[in-house]
């Protein structure tokens, strides 16, 4: 079985081939999303998504810590968001600072209960955070609004000191969600490479080892799980403001279940670039088999099921496979996988 | 005072007694041994010893500094190092890694999250002088899940070395090991004598007997017998064991 530790340990380049390609399909998208039969709308949540499942795959994939509960800071970040616009100012930047903050804050406190558990207790404790946090955001209507949420938030433009960008166009949030994935793309690349980042994955491989080699491995627990709650901050705040509202189903447990299920079809177990298949293949599902059947969902449940049975390691590792087969590497290379 | 120290240190698990009123002393540069039947309580020992479980009573000094009851990080950091019966290792990762992980340099980068492990080749290198050590610097860029047993034994070794330590806990280092891969651990752990302060927990009499300079025989959880590996050629307990018939 491949892990995400065959991951070319010696990566010190912040420009990788995988990572100009990803640029290129990130910043070109607007052009030939229509072309191939999808929309404007569905880049950016894809986008978006994008965002909250590789802060999600350090903690899951990298760290080893099954969250089940992870969409409550998508929720803490977009109620943040619009809480932000409605009671403070109309700020894009103030927002998603407010988004980040608030979901960090909520992982921190959350982490701090967890940080000292692992395996099942670990699982459970997430989703238990999980309902807490959903259930509040129901509850609390003077503040979130209740099952109705938070409506109207704007979408403030962005200042760029010369001029300014109105973001109620789509493709321009497009591309400004888009550049901040990229940023976060760059900055995670960096961490899973660097001594941080091979610490958690250590943790992953061996706890007990971590600890007897100096390490309160605690505190690396809880630092990825507020790193990775603070990535579904500011997912969180990007979403209210393409939706325009926030609401407490992205809180909902089956929507934290959802991102587990992208990262392990995608590969988010075996490779840094799991996800994003993953995520791609959610959107344009939803959107294919949606428009065949209205039981579209049950097709992606069978997916990840048979996934899971023949292909654990997701569509990264099938494609690292091929990729093997066809360029004929040495055995003790075939576990690498970027 | 001896280097290392534990004092009347009592170790419970529920209503069993595990260790009772052990006194040991670790002397600086020395090769101590600790020997013992199967369940008299010597890998409990260790991991008492080295922070994994608080004693139930009784202390633990090292260099004069009280360590009982701390974390097995906070021990692990004051240089005490240890490997394990049964193997602990970054088993995706690739041996060096698993030596880089464990130096003290690398240890003090921890909060970084930016700059790339393999940019530093300082570290690099230290951690190829570690493996050399052991023997390992050929398969250094090997995933460790690919190494045989005997090399896996001593990338565990390895791992305890690369932390820098005052004072190094083996937890039965040749089980498993056939002859030939036992006479090279005995050769390297000679030549590890010169450099480190060691502790074996051994089965291996034959083994333990020609390397360690002071031998602790543990039973029922208490030490029975100690003394330089001669002394302890005329214990009876040791007499029966040689010949089989204590497990």
């Amino acid at each position: 079985m491949m892990t995400l530790s065959n991951i070319s340990a010696r990566s010190n380049q912040w420009i990788t081939p995988n990572i100009a390609i990803m640029a290129v399909f990130l910043f070109t998208a607007p052009f030939w999303l229509t072309a191939v039969g999808l929309y404007d709308y569905i880049g950016l949540e894809i986008v978006i998504w994008l965002i909250y499942a590789m802060g999600f795959n350090l903690l899951f994939g990298y760290t080893g810590l099954h969250s089940f509960g992870h969409g409550a800071y998508l929720g803490v970040g977009a109620y943040a968001f619009g809480l932000f616009q409605h009671e403070v100012a109309v700020s894009l930047w103030g927002g998603l600072f407010a988004a980040v903050a608030a979901a960090g804050i909520a992982g921190l406190f959350v982490g701090l209960f967890l940080s000292h558990r692992r395996g099942l207790y670990y699982a459970l404790l997430t989703i238990a955070f999980g309902q807490i946090f959903w259930f509040s955001a129901i509850k609390l209507r003077g503040i979130t609004g209740g099952e109705d949420g938070l409506l109207n938030i704007p979408r403030p433009e962005l200042n760029l000191l010369v001029t300014s960008i109105d973001l109620n166009n789509n493709v321009a949030l497009y591309y400004f969600a888009a550049i901040i994935l990229f940023i976060l793309i760059l900055f995670l690349w960096r961490l899973v490479h660097s001594p941080f980042g091979r610490i958690l994955q250590a943790i992953r491989q061996n706890e007990m080892r971590a600890s007897f080699a100096g390490y309160e491995v605690w505190r690396f627990k809880l630092a990825a799980f507020t790193i990775s709650a603070m990535f579904a901050g500011m997912a969180g705040g990007l979403f209210s403001m393409a939706q325009q509202s926030a609401y407490p189903d992205v809180m909902a447990v089956h929507q934290s279940g959802l991102i587990v299920m992208m990262v392990l079809i995608g590969g988010g177990l075996v490779s840094f670039w799991g996800p994003v298949f993953g995520v791609i293949l959610y959107y344009v599902a939803r959107d294919i088999l949606g428009g065949i059947t209205e039981a579209w969902l049950l097709w992606y449940g069978l997916m990840f099921v048979l996934m899971v049975m023949f292909r654990p390691e997701g569509i990264a590792g099938v494609i690292h496979t091929l990729n093997q087969r066809f360029s004929k590497r040495p055995a003790t290379q075939k576990a690498q996988v970027t | 005072m001896a280097f290392f120290e534990a004092r009347n240190i009592h170790k419970r698990f529920g209503s069993s007694v595990v260790l009772e009123k052990i006194d040991l002393d670790f002397e600086q540069g020395q090769i101590s041994g600790i020997m013992g039947p199967n369940g008299a309580g010597k890998t409990t020992c260790f991991n008492v010893l080295t922070g994994r479980y608080a004693p139930n009573r009784g202390t633990m000094t090292f260099e004069g500094r009280d360590i009982t009851g701390l974390s097995p990080q906070r021990i692990a950091r004051m240089g005490i190092s240890r490997s394990f019966q049964i193997m602990n290792l970054f088993d995706d990762s690739a041996v060096i890694e698993n030596i880089m992980i464990a130096l003290p340099e690398f240890r003090d980068m921890r909060s970084n999250m930016i700059r790339p492990v393999f940019r530093d080749k300082m570290l690099e290198a230290e951690a190829m002088e570690i493996l050399s050590q052991v023997g390992l610097q050929d398969v250094a860029w090997e995933p460790s899940k690919s190494l045989s047993y005997g090399q896996r034994r001593a990338l565990e070794i390895g791992v305890a070395l690369a932390a820098k330590p005052r004072i190094v806990f083996l937890d039965e280092p040749t089980q498993g090991l056939g002859a030939e891969a036992t006479r090279q651990l005995s050769t390297l752990i000679k030549q590890l004598r010169e450099r480190y302060t060691i502790v074996l927990i051994e089965h291996d009499m034959r083994f333990l007997f020609e390397l360690a300079d002071k031998i602790s025989v543990i039973h029922w959880g208490q030490v029975i017998a100690e003394g330089t590996p001669s002394e302890l050629q005329s214990n009876s307990w040791v007499q029966r064991s040689a010949l089989g018939e204590i497990a």
